[in-house]
């Protein structure tokens, strides 16, 4: 928790959204017996062998570590499971379709995380790493592509639909400096405009037909 | 306007306080205030109930290392009153550092002075004077004479104009909770945005900064 983001680069560090997806709820199965933990972040357990309980990620994580308990992988993080969503078809969708598919807001420091310290409780963790990786690189460049309607067309506000928490901290500084820059361009020029016509009107009412709102 | 919106955010905090934690009110409380460009009103009580918390899990901790509970379990609630703490100074923190870049803003601007805690006011006084004096000692005073303020470029200029101020037509990142159905932007004459449940937006600080207060949108 050291690397603190300074504020307005972009807000948040990696570590920052590390330490947020750390609080998603994850199913684990215990081998210990433990009573139940009040915490300030909310109440978990009792700890009975073999029972499964929901419980924090980093929780879940502090408890592998010390080898008492194995994590159940999220339902998303299968490779071919049905009737859910999984990865492959979440892979062919985010490859056929220019829109962005519904993950986990962390699924990125998620699926991290599990790879890191409980790999052994993931099936098939190499096809679901990969898996990962791929729809990870998609998106990414969906994302690269997606931006260049901001210079094309007038944008004043940008819907973000299903974009992740890691993929939004690091459009961020762009996205926000750019729709600064057009807005700030758009209305010096009515300035300038407003100057040359006689028949001058609202700042607002100028620059308002012209906003498109980019589903993106 | 002022009490107003103080009354609304009371009863959102009543509202929030029965379906949320207070770890998950301090969570939001850290999050906007990290991506909001301006300071946000100190959360009071909130930061008053955190600190009860942690100390009232600090004793407890010590009792359990005393009663010679489960290791494990001790440094499991240890972990639990880290993540709090961590929480509670890095909000504490982002807003000493935003006090001090706008402080002289700040303490010119009584809307934002009442935002501040008893203590960070404490701290912009300092910071103020400190700042004010190294300013004068360091290169003002070495300056001609209408070239002295710390505020104004020189004595010709119309207002403060070397007064660093946040800048709030920034664009930030939100998401809401609930829907929200059409929001107009600002200004009016622009075709207002829908604003659906758990989506991101990138928008205006400046056009969603009522809906941040109120509480009803989060910055992410």
């Amino acid at each position: 928790m050291a690397a603190t983001s300074e504020p307005h680069g972009s807000a948040f560090s990696a570590a920052e959204l590390e330490f947020l997806a750390e609080d998603e709820t994850i199913e684990i199965v215990p081998n210990l017996r433990m009573d139940p933990l009040n915490f300030i972040s909310g109440d978990f357990g009792p700890f009975r062998p073999q029972i499964a309980t929901q419980v924090p990620l980093w929780l879940a994580v502090a408890l592998k570590k010390r080898g008492k308990c194995t994590i159940r992988a999220p339902d998303w993080m299968s490779v071919d499971a049905f009737p859910i969503e999984n990865l492959t078809q979440v892979l062919e969708a985010e490859r056929d379709s220019e829109k962005f598919q519904p993950l986990p807001f962390h699924y990125v420091e998620i699926s991290r995380l599990l790879f890191d310290h409980a790999r052994e409780d993931i099936p098939d963790i190499y096809m679901v790493r990969s898996l990962i990786e791929d729809i990870k690189d998609v998106r990414f460049h969906k994302i690269g592509t997606g931006l260049e309607i901001i210079s094309k067309e007038r944008t004043y506000a940008l819907r973000l639909k299903n974009l992740s928490a890691m993929e939004a901290n690091i459009v961020r500084p762009f996205v926000t400096k750019a729709l600064e820059t057009f807005y700030k361009l758009s209305s010096s020029e009515m300035i300038q405009e407003s100057d040359h016509i006689s028949n001058r009107q609202p700042q607002a009412a100028n620059r308002g037909p012209r906003r498109q709102l980019k589903d993106r | 306007m002022e009490s107003g919106s103080g009354e609304a955010s009371a009863a959102d905090d009543y509202e929030s306080l029965i379906s949320t934690t207070d770890a998950e009110l301090l969570k939001r409380a850290w999050r906007n205030e990290k991506a909001a460009p301006e300071i946000l009103k100190f959360e009071l009580n909130l930061v008053q109930r955190s600190r009860q918390q942690i100390q009232l899990m600090e004793e407890m901790v010590d009792d359990f290392n005393k009663n010679g509970v489960d290791p494990l379990t001790v440094s499991l609630y240890q972990m639990d009153l880290d993540r709090t703490m961590f929480l509670l100074r890095s909000y504490l923190r982002t807003r000493l550092q935003k006090i001090e870049k706008y402080v002289f803003h700040i303490n010119k601007t009584s809307e934002l002075w009442n935002r501040l805690s008893k203590q960070e006011q404490k701290f912009a006084n300092r910071c103020d004077g400190d700042l004010k004096h190294h300013l004068e000692q360091s290169v003002l005073s070495k300056l001609p004479d209408q070239y002295q303020s710390h505020v104004r470029q020189s004595a010709a200029s119309e207002d403060d104009d070397m007064v660093p101020e946040p800048q709030l037509d920034t664009y930030v990142v939100c998401r809401s909770k609930r829907h929200l159905g059409a929001f107009q932007l600002d200004d009016g004459g622009e075709e207002p945005v829908n604003i659906e449940a758990d989506d991101l937006y990138a928008l205006p600080y400046k056009s969603i900064k009522p809906l941040v207060e109120s509480g009803q949108i989060d910055l992410v």
